[in-house]
């Protein structure tokens, strides 16, 4: 095979966050005129690599080669100078300035935005309206016809799909197409299986770090997806855990309903319920909606529709401490949001039972205690620690925060990705909390970025993508490749036989 | 989704009444001052109006150098003390000069007010400490360093030097000082709306992370806001030396804060990106009209300071307020 001189190459790409190895040694080529995916699962490295080409992190090691020059971008105005230019998930569009003067600022020739968005069909947009004003969706648009307008050689698009309703993702598909035409380059990052599979020519896949693989994409989705998953787990089938039916009592009231639930464009239409004693875990990429449904169930923020339903009554959450008083209560993803990193354990667990600003006057200190030890003893958090919360591990902070909500008493835990970063022993403890707290009759909603947590933890699934429910399956019927399937928007999630 | 018939913006009604407020709101509201304390001291004539100007014109020059940092992103609480340093070194200098010395000193003073800016914007871009923390310990600084340069108040400057702002040469209704204010907040403004610069200082405060992805040097931005800022602070250290004829080092502590309220007043968002110099400005003389109006109807001036903080109040309060309108739809 005769291939053509690749217009950038990277090679043994590294990059550290202190002891965080975020990529090892990535590999990417790009030939002039295709249309190039990149693909990895959550914390693959994309963004990583993604920043590094775009100059907006520096490199630790590895070499950079761009039309047979290595080059060493120290910002993004010199990827920019060097004709690479992105368009981010959020738009890098000023809000207070209007659009003509966006583009002065980028300083790209108005003429040549007016024609690509043309091409676009958002010629009718005013330049003269301000930014802030705009929809999110045209903003989107506007920022792609100013990456267009300054004629980039290599033209970087992260998610730009998302967020963008069918006839106008067509649109820039489209866009897409012709500009390959013209000898230039695309680096397309989508969760989007469907979406790469059709604009895209050859994909690279990063796994922990590390480039795995690079396809052509045609009929490949399944190798991608294998190659996302890796080895170890692509082919394994692994035992399904035996445990007691689940309490399938659908006459009884559930535990949490969730109808229709919406917040802005993030999240469109969520609807599923827990029983009571049941953990039913939700997995997604990264931004599919999961943040904003944990934050509008748990009062955090308001939803733009839909009802929450506990025990067969509908709330009215305008405050977490509506979620609190139904017995809805939040174990966030970033454990120093929730707790008082300064204050001991003791303080940090009893906060939400005495938070209350009806409990005025002095603190019932023996009943504190009381509540307080037993909590800390059933989590067996270490607390040599204990005086101040800051100095205990990610893992014992993580318990805190759960010890919490049992000192004070809940009937729904929401538990968002609670064992990330977190050392196998205390997750195992952790999982085995959750089984517990069901067991007892109260109900967990538990989101997960790490899919093999599904089957040891949950007893129902519920995968998202883009807003809305893409796959519901029994965690004893899941297996990583049918969750990564889901979660990439594949229809196969609840078709098996799909999948032949 | 229909493009072609969008409304590109949150309700045509709501963003024309925030245009009117924002365009004619703050020249209105002077206007309406005005006549109010025309009501309340029907002699209020060409001596008032001097007076006023006077008062108003180092505020002035206070509000635009704060209104330029804070829309770049900032905020500079060493406004006061770069004021009293300008103040004193000007005054010290111009003691037993001439007029045309003097003038070539203020060219030193303001070469002075730019350098410091500078520093103020180095240390604020490179330690990355919060603009609060960083030119409230140069406010300190600085401050000292006025002290340094007269420890009580004294100096002077020319009478014709001072007539520059205390004059009246174009007639009884229309004082120098307040053609001085439009030409100093033109001649610092105009430099930096015609060019890129501008451009560069609104991004960087609308939204440093769009900013930065476009390829802008926020970093760069930002100080040479603060470099604009220092001009005018010296600007206005001057103008002080002009109105009062000697220089106080401990005069500047009132412009620090007064400047806030001002830029507030004036329609400059504290979140940055958002406003111009022209509301500031008009704010500053409204803010210098009110302790007068108390003296004329008889109440103890020292209510200015409540009536201020209670402005303050009320326009950050409807400024949220339509901010929220706007969020809703």
């Amino acid at each position: 095979m005769n291939d053509p001189p690749p217009l950038l190459s990277l090679r043994g790409v590294a990059k550290s966050f202190g002891a965080v190895k975020a990529l090892r040694s990535a590999d990417l080529e790009i030939r002039p005129g295709e249309v190039h995916a990149l693909m990895g699962a959550n914390g693959a490295g994309k963004s990583t690599l993604v920043k590094i080409i775009t100059g907006v992190l520096p490199r630790d090691r590895g070499e950079i080669v761009l039309a047979g020059k290595p080059v060493v971008f120290r910002s993004p105005a010199e990827a920019r100078g060097a004709g690479i230019v992105s368009v981010y998930q959020d738009p890098a569009i000023v809000p207070d300035l209007t659009i003509a003067q966006n583009m002065r600022l980028a300083q790209v020739p108005l003429a040549a935005v007016k024609a690509a968005m043309r091409d676009l069909g958002i010629e009718r947009v005013p330049l003269s309206s301000v930014a802030r004003h705009l929809d999110f969706a045209i903003l989107r648009l506007i920022d792609l016809a100013r990456a267009l307008a300054s004629n980039p050689q290599i033209l970087m698009l992260d998610e730009i799909t998302a967020a963008l309703p069918a006839d106008l993702s067509e649109r820039v598909f489209s866009a897409v197409r012709n500009w390959r035409q013209r000898g230039s380059s695309v680096i397309f990052i989508s969760h989007r299986l469907a979406e790469v599979a059709a604009l895209c020519d050859r994909a690279t896949v990063l796994r922990d770090g590390v480039t795995v693989g690079v396809t052509a994409t045609r009929g490949a989705e399944e190798t991608i997806v294998n190659l996302m998953l890796g080895p170890d787990v692509a082919k394994s089938v692994v035992a399904p855990i035996l445990r007691e039916a689940a309490p399938e009592e659908r006459t009884r009231m559930p535990a949490l309903e969730v109808r229709g639930l919406a917040h802005g464009h993030a999240l469109r239409g969520v609807s599923f319920r827990v029983e009571r004693g049941e953990v039913l875990g939700v997995t997604a990429l990264e931004g599919q909606g999961q943040e904003e449904l944990f934050d509008c169930i748990a009062g955090v923020r308001r939803a733009s529709g839909g009802e929450v339903w506990a025990e067969g009554r509908l709330l009215k959450l305008r405050h977490p401490a509506d979620a609190i008083r139904a017995g809805l209560v939040l174990v966030p993803a970033n454990r120093l949001v929730s707790l008082l990193p300064q204050r001991s354990v003791q303080e940090n667990v009893a906060l939400a039972a005495f938070g209350g600003l009806r409990s005025w006057g002095p603190i019932p200190i023996a009943e504190e205690r009381r509540r307080v030890e037993g909590a800390v003893a059933k989590l067996q958090i270490d607390t040599r620690a204990a005086a101040e919360v800051r100095r205990l591990s990610g893992g014992n902070m993580q318990k805190v925060v759960i010890a919490r909500w049992i000192a004070s008493g809940f009937k729904t835990l929401l538990c968002f990705d609670p064992t990330r970063g977190i050392d196998i022993g205390t997750k195992r403890q952790i999982y085995a909390l959750l089984r517990e707290v069901a067991g007892g009759g109260a109900s967990v909603l538990l989101f997960t970025s790490e899919l093999p947590e599904i089957r040891l933890a949950c007893d129902r699934a519920i995968v998202l993508f883009g807003g809305k429910i893409s796959g519901e399956m029994a965690a004893a019927d899941t297996d990583e490749a049918r969750l990564m399937r889901a979660a990439h928007g594949l229809a196969s999630a609840n078709t098996p036989a799909a999948l032949a | 989704m229909t493009l072609a018939t969008e409304s590109f913006g949150p309700s045509r009604k709501l963003r024309w009444v925030g245009w009117v407020l924002r365009a004619l709101g703050m020249p209105a509201l002077l206007a309406a001052a005005i006549a109010l304390t025309r009501l309340a001291h029907p002699d209020f004539g060409p001596f008032e109006i001097q007076t006023l100007a006077l008062g108003a014109l180092p505020l002035a020059l206070a509000a635009a150098a704060q209104a330029i940092v804070v829309i770049s992103g900032g905020i500079d609480l060493s406004i006061g003390s770069l004021i009293a340093v300008a103040n004193v070194l000007s005054a010290s200098l111009m003691q037993h000069a001439t007029f045309k010395e003097s003038l070539a000193w203020s060219a030193l003073v303001l070469a002075c007010g730019a350098a410091a800016g500078f520093s103020n914007g180095l240390i604020v871009a490179l330690s990355r400490v919060p603009d609060v923390v960083a030119t409230l310990t140069t406010g300190f600084i600085w401050g000292g360093v006025a002290l340094l340069i007269l420890e009580s108040p004294g100096g002077g400057a020319p009478a014709a030097y001072a007539n520059i702002a205390a004059g009246s040469d174009f007639g009884p209704w229309l004082p120098n000082a307040l053609v001085v204010m439009v030409l100093a907040v033109a001649g610092i403004w105009l430099p930096i709306t015609q060019t890129r610069i501008g451009l560069l200082i609104y991004a960087a405060g609308s939204d440093p992370v769009a900013a930065f992805r476009s390829g802008v040097n926020v970093r760069g931005a930002r100080t040479i806001a603060y470099v604009f800022s220092g001009i005018a602070c010296a600007v206005g250290g001057m103008a002080l030396t002009m109105t009062t004829g000697i220089g106080a080092p401990l005069a500047g502590s009132y412009y620090t804060l007064s400047s806030v309220a001002a830029v507030v007043i004036g329609g400059v968002s504290l979140a940055g990106g958002r406003g111009g110099l022209i509301g500031p400005v008009i704010a500053a003389v409204l803010l210098t009209l009110a302790p007068m109006d108390l003296v004329f109807l008889g109440i103890d001036p020292n209510y200015g300071q409540v009536i201020q903080g209670t402005l303050i109040v009320l326009v950050v309060m409807v400024a949220g307020f339509f901010a929220y309108l706007q969020e809703r739809k």
